[in-house]
């Protein structure tokens, strides 16, 4: 039997023993990419192999927590994929306005930098004080980095350059102040948004939302899963509510498909029909 | 006796476009491997290139999507800003995980992830690009068992990523781009290969 081979095996018992303990199931994520973060974690650690970090995963739910942390990080930026954000600004928010006050889902928020994007979005096409957003995640380090919104500052300029091809006609610089190699997000961005735990596989929907995004987060979930996160944004959605999802995710074949009208192909902007 | 490939996996980047018209262009329609590429590319490219080597391939080319099942005679293009994977159960898969060897999507991550499910039955080629990226990736799937084509630096557009293959791991072929469709066409004569279902595919 060849070494990879093995590891298979290791990898096999691991996730289900962690599943009959803990209760969190890896085995409801594709396997190619969370191999990928195992090998990961396993090369930083202190093991040789994943036999050997079992006793511990096993037995010490803090060693458990760490490898959830180490495992569930997804990474993004400010305003990813601008052709997405300015189709919001121009096609979307136009209907969110015409609410008095609107609720907005961000799941998978990882460290927050899409929630602020957004936030900024809408501040500036005149929402200011009139939304609120529920941005979660699974991995409390990534929620609380996301609270804090500091970013490095070796990317602001390619965050500045992604905000203006959003449609984003402001100063960036604005938006953040400038200490050492941080940059840090106003406070102003951060009074709109609450940041909680939320692990899509388990928990619950949040009720009457006016938008759900939900990008890149799915990608990383076999079918079994992915059908569940979309029946929690299904009914968490109003009528009329938008669905955002990441550039390659889309709602063909899937269940929920029927109800919803793409707005902005291919941008992956859905709008659930009303009725 | 020959052994019967599964997949053929090509990484490139500096030069890739007129490389893959060269590659990909004169195989036949009836070529019987699926082929799965990544060529560098920036963030907001978009897909144009699939639809450009679409029109000049007889071979069906696609950027690839989530759950994509990999067919034969069909080549699948890494989106921009995503990282492509294989999964044990012959589908593909994408990743938005931070760039591996300052790319995504990467060479390596492909090469791994395809030389994991595929072993001795994969084909893996490294053409013209300025990094080293896909020599991690070649190194894999020699360790695997796969087979490892790496274009002729001399001839290539960019030497870096042909050289770095060829010092990372033993190729068994080291040819030019003109003569690679004819090689590719002589280690998968005709006959039509099943993907792979459930369990590795060499079992």
């Amino acid at each position: 039997m060849q070494r990879g081979e093995v590891e298979d095996v290791e990898i096999r018992l691991l996730l289900e023993g962690l599943q009959r303990i803990y209760g969190y199931d890896f085995r409801d994520y594709a396997e190619a990419s969370i191999r990928r973060r195992l090998s990961h974690w396993l090369a930083e650690s202190e093991f040789a192999t994943f036999s050997q970090a079992q006793s511990q995963l096993l037995r010490d739910r803090g060693a458990f927590e760490s490898l959830v942390r180490g495992i569930t990080v997804n990474v993004t930026e400010m305003f990813r994929d601008p052709a997405f954000f300015k189709a919001v600004r121009e096609q979307a928010v136009p209907f969110l306005k015409t609410y008095p006050f609107v609720k907005i889902w961000h799941a998978g928020c990882a460290t927050g930098e899409e929630a602020y994007s957004m936030a900024i979005l809408l501040n500036e096409e005149g929402m200011a004080g009139r939304f609120r957003m529920y941005a979660t995640d699974i991995n409390e380090t990534v929620l609380q980095k996301a609270g804090e919104g500091v970013l490095p500052i070796a990317e602001m300029q390619r965050f500045t350059r992604n905000y203006q091809k959003s449609g984003g006609s402001a100063s960036f610089a604005d938006y953040y102040t400038a200490r050492y190699d941080r940059a840090i997000l106003s406070a102003a961005l951060k009074k709109d948004i609450v940041f909680a735990p939320h692990n899509l596989a388990v928990d619950g929907e949040f009720g009457e939302m006016n938008m759900v995004l939900c990008r890149n987060v799915m990608i990383y979930f076999k079918p079994a899963l992915k059908e569940r996160c979309l029946q929690l944004f299904d009914s968490s959605l109003l009528p009329g509510g938008f669905l955002c999802l990441g550039l390659k995710e889309t709602l063909e074949k899937r269940k929920i498909g029927e109800r919803y009208a793409e707005l902005v192909p291919p941008l992956r902007i859905y709008r659930k029909r009303y009725g | 006796m020959a052994r019967s490939f599964q997949a053929v996996v090509i990484g490139v980047s500096t030069g890739g476009v007129q490389a893959l018209k060269k590659l990909l262009g004169p195989l036949p329609a009836d070529f019987p491997l699926p082929v799965l590429v990544v060529q560098h590319i920036g963030p907001d490219a978009g897909s144009g290139l699939a639809r450009l080597l679409d029109e000049c391939c007889v071979l069906r080319v696609k950027e690839a999507d989530e759950q994509d099942a990999i067919l034969p005679g069909t080549v699948y293009l890494a989106p921009p800003n995503y990282h492509l994977l294989v999964e044990q159960d012959g589908c593909l898969s994408l990743s938005a995980d931070p760039h591996v060897s300052f790319a995504r999507p990467s060479v390596d991550v492909l090469f791994e992830s395809a030389a994991a499910v595929f072993g001795p039955r994969l084909i893996g080629i490294v053409l013209t690009g300025a990094n080293s990226d896909g020599s991690r990736g070649l190194q894999s799937v020699k360790q695997h068992g796969g087979l490892a084509i790496v274009q002729d630096p001399a001839g290539a557009e960019a030497r870096q990523m042909p050289q770095a293959a060829m010092a990372a791991t033993s190729v068994d072929h080291v040819v030019d781009l003109d003569g690679m469709a004819a090689l590719l066409r002589k280690l998968a004569p005709g006959r039509t290969a099943a993907p792979p279902k459930g369990g590795r595919a060499y079992d």
